[in-house]
């Protein structure tokens, strides 16, 4: 790769100076470093994509160059060094495109090691259990399986540069419609520079005969990742949507900001889950990914319901707060979540439930795991507007400390602007508590899996909440990831 | 296979809690088969006594010794002596939130087998094993499915406790007042349960306040601690003599220890 100038982006497009045109092979797998106009319109060539996605994202670039680097969110309990969006590659196909694998049989075999450490020969186990697999290496989406079956039901799931192309109106009109391109800085440059995710459409009455699942892994080193996943759940319709994520080991920091859309109409059902492990940095918190996340969900039509679920243990940061608006009349939202931080690791993580309709209903349970140096946030929004006669929320923080070095914080934010509202809200902080640990040892039971225990059973609200076989995934995440914590 | 007189030998044991010296020089062996029943008011160090043996952190063993089977405890970790056959049941047996009983008691049976260099149990054959114990302690099959002890009442709690000593079967148990709080049936399954248990290679420390689960369990020797150190000891007739006379009686004869 040649290299390239850094390009200021407060030259902004207009600029005379700026006289960078495709300067770089169409052909090339690999954009260079920066973010520009070009660099905008390269990913949306590459991906031949309609003139009012590239519109779409030119928007998207110029309310980010106009806004300036300032907008970029403060409030978040996490401390890092300003990133160099110029020093990022915002697209990377897999190295050999040509012959990019068409099942999983050819995916990454480092990436099925990756599982394959966490306990679970989850290939054969997710094909056993017929579940639909769609990979995203770097930006791409590689391998989706279980087509036919799906198609049969009528359910499409497929890469959203392939959405684009196949069913461009149903991209048009819900692209943007639950996180609009304005929304927020790492939405808007995701907005700009997406390149792939997944996209998933339940037609009215479906049930999804399949847990539908994405991979996403950041391979290239000093590339971005930028997916966007857009979920419809038609009336009436349901289905079980699955994330997982890794990333190999790097010396520098990664930038991973991605966006996913949900939106549930009448009667619908969308169940979301989440085992986040990207690379999490090293024991003296050199390198690891910022995961810097929007996911909202818009229970838009009566009686919908969407329901997220999230362990998240990887990242050097994470700043995610799955949300959902409840507009629909007696809609429902749920929020499950486990983060866990070790070492240097910072989460500043929660949820937003916005009721709107009547008689809305929202759940929320956190847990949130310590250990090392690290600093854990729980950051939690409800909002009952005028109209939200009867609403209800539940919300439990639970946060667990391991050692005296590490923080847990809690912070949530209640607006009550209708009087028939009701709200329950409980926290705790405890300590891995020494009497407990002894007990399971005088049992036999080594320290570190009496560890290992405890923790587990105090994530064992939120594992419950997940499909079988990911829950034990989970179980394996947080025992990898509490390694080395007690003893 | 010959009997070990000295299946544990406590040697002038010291032990300090926070620079307080809790201990004071305790003496006590116990050889395989026997039984034995300490004795003693409320903070004389019954239960310290029971936790070192069993290797709880908090403690600081100032002199002496505790030799198990021929070789010193001090240095070893709580889960080995557990699984060289120590078992201590818990005065007061702690709760796991989100732990399934089941899960932990498999765990625990695995641990100690894989010590001995035996396979882990089969779900089926655990479940076997599982089931005939709870019906030998008669706990409500509802309880196993239920996180550790979590919202047990305190005569399950200490059902539990003896459901686990039938399922790890040890070398040594430590039974620190198993039987308080236990209704008239409860003490007399536990007790069952501690009977059947016992055996010519099995022994016992019973820790307790009350003559009554003596009447179920005969002790070999009853020893009175007293202020860190065992002040008296003697056969089973002390547990009713003491019952009679209470602990002033004893703590006026200081100083005609007598060991056993
Ligand atoms: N971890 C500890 N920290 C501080 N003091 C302790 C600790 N453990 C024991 N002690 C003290 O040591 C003394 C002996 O306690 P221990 O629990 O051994 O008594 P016990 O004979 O079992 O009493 P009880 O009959 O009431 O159960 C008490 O004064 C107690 O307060
Ligand atoms: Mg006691």
């Amino acid at each position: 790769m040649a290299d390239q100038k850094v390009i200021s982006r407060q030259t902004g497009v207009e600029d005379s100076q700026y006289k960078w045109g495709f300067e770089f092979d169409i052909e090339s797998d690999v954009a260079p470093k920066g973010l520009s106009e070009d660099i905008v319109r390269f990913i949306s060539a590459k991906k031949k994509e309609p003139e009012w996605l590239l519109e779409w994202r030119l928007k998207a670039f110029q309310h980010w160059t106009n806004q300036g680097d300032e907008a970029a969110p403060k409030w978040a309990q996490v401390k890092f060094e300003e990133i160099d969006f110029q020093d990022i590659i915002y697209y990377a196909a897999p190295k050999s495109s040509d012959d990019a694998p068409k099942s999983l049989d050819e995916v990454d075999p480092e990436l099925l090691e990756a599982f394959d450490k966490l306990g679970i020969p989850l290939e054969e186990q997710k094909k056993l259990s017929g579940v639909a697999v769609d990979a995203v290496l770097d930006s791409v989406s590689v391998a989706t399986t279980y087509q036919d079956m799906l198609e049969k039901a009528g359910v499409i799931f497929c890469p959203i540069s392939e959405a684009v192309q196949k069913y461009p109106e149903l991209v048009q009109k819900y692209l943007g419609s639950v996180v609009p391109y304005s929304d927020n800085f790492y939405a808007t440059l995701n907005s700009a520079v997406f390149s792939d995710g997944s996209f998933c459409y339940v037609p009215p009455g479906v049930r999804c005969p399949i847990e539908l699942m994405t991979y996403f892994r950041i391979n290239e080193a000093d590339s971005g990742q930028f997916e966007r996943t857009l979920i419809v759940a038609d009336e009436g319709s349901y289905v079980s949507y699955l994330e997982g994520c890794t990333a190999p080991m790097r010396k520098s920091h990664q930038l991973h900001a991605a966006v996913v859309e949900l939106v549930a109409l009448k009667d619908a059902e969308i169940k979301y889950s989440t085992l986040q492990n990207w690379y999490p940095g090293d024991k003296n918190g050199e390198g690891g990914v910022f995961n810097f996340v929007t996911k909202r969900g818009a229970a838009r039509g009566e009686n919908s319901k969407i329901s997220w679920t999230q362990v998240e243990t990887g990242s050097a940061i994470t700043w995610k707060y799955p949300s959902v608006i409840l507009q629909g009349d007696n809609s429902v939202g749920e929020f499950y979540s486990v983060a866990l931080v070790n070492n240097y690791q910072q989460a500043d993580t929660g949820t937003k439930m916005i009721h709107v309709g009547k008689n809305t209903k929202s759940t929320i349970i956190a847990k949130g795991i310590s250990a090392g140096k690290a600093e854990n946030t729980y950051r939690g929004q409800v909002s009952i507007l005028p109209g939200a006669d009867n609403a209800r929320n539940f919300t439990q923080c639970d946060s667990l400390l391991i050692g005296d070095e590490c923080g847990a914080h809690t912070v949530p934010y209640i607006e009550v602007r209708n009087p028939t509202a009701q709200m329950g809200h409980e926290a705790t902080t405890s300590k891995v508590n020494d009497d407990q640990l002894f007990y399971l040892q005088q049992r036999g039971i080594d320290l570190e899996e009496s560890n290992y225990m405890i923790i587990n059973g105090f994530c064992r609200g939120i594992f419950k909440e997940l499909p079988f076989e990911f829950a034990m995934e989970a179980s394996q995440l947080l025992r990898v990831s509490l390694e080395g914590t007690v003893g | 296979m010959s009997k070990i007189d000295k299946l544990i030998e406590v040697k002038d044991l010291r032990v300090s809690v926070e620079d307080t010296e809790i201990l004071k020089g305790i003496n006590l062996n116990i050889g395989e088969g026997e039984v034995h029943a300490i004795m003693g008011p409320n903070g004389s160090g019954k239960s310290t006594l029971a936790n070192v043996i069993a290797g709880r952190p908090g403690y600081t063993v100032t002199g002496g010794d505790i030799v198990y089977k021929g070789e010193s405890l001090l240095e070893v970790d709580p889960e080995i002596r557990a699984r060289a056959g120590i078992f201590l049941a818990f005065q007061y047996p702690v709760e796991l939130p989100g732990v399934r009983t089941w899960q932990f008691l498999k765990s625990a049976i695995d641990a100690v087998r894989k010590e001995n260099g035996k396979d882990e149990l089969s779900v089926r054959e655990f479940d076997q094993l599982l089931e005939e114990k709870r019906k030998l302690v008669e706990m409500d099959p509802d309880l196993v499915k239920r996180s550790v002890n979590e919202g047990f009442s305190g005569g399950e709690k200490k059902r539990n406790e003896i459901l686990q000593l039938a399922l790890l079967d040890p070398s040594l148990a430590l039974l620190d007042e198993t039987d308080s709080g236990l209704d008239i049936d409860a003490l007399r399954i536990v007790s069952h349960g501690v009977n059947i248990f016992k055996g010519p290679e099995k022994s016992v420390l019973i820790v307790t306040h009350y003559q009554r689960i003596l009447d179920y369990i005969t002790p070999d020797y009853v020893h009175v601690l007293v202020d860190g150190r065992i002040v008296r000891s003697g056969d089973s007739k002390l547990a009713l003599e003491l019952e009679e006379k209470g602990y002033e009686w004893v703590r006026g004869s200081i100083g005609e220890e007598v060991n056993s």
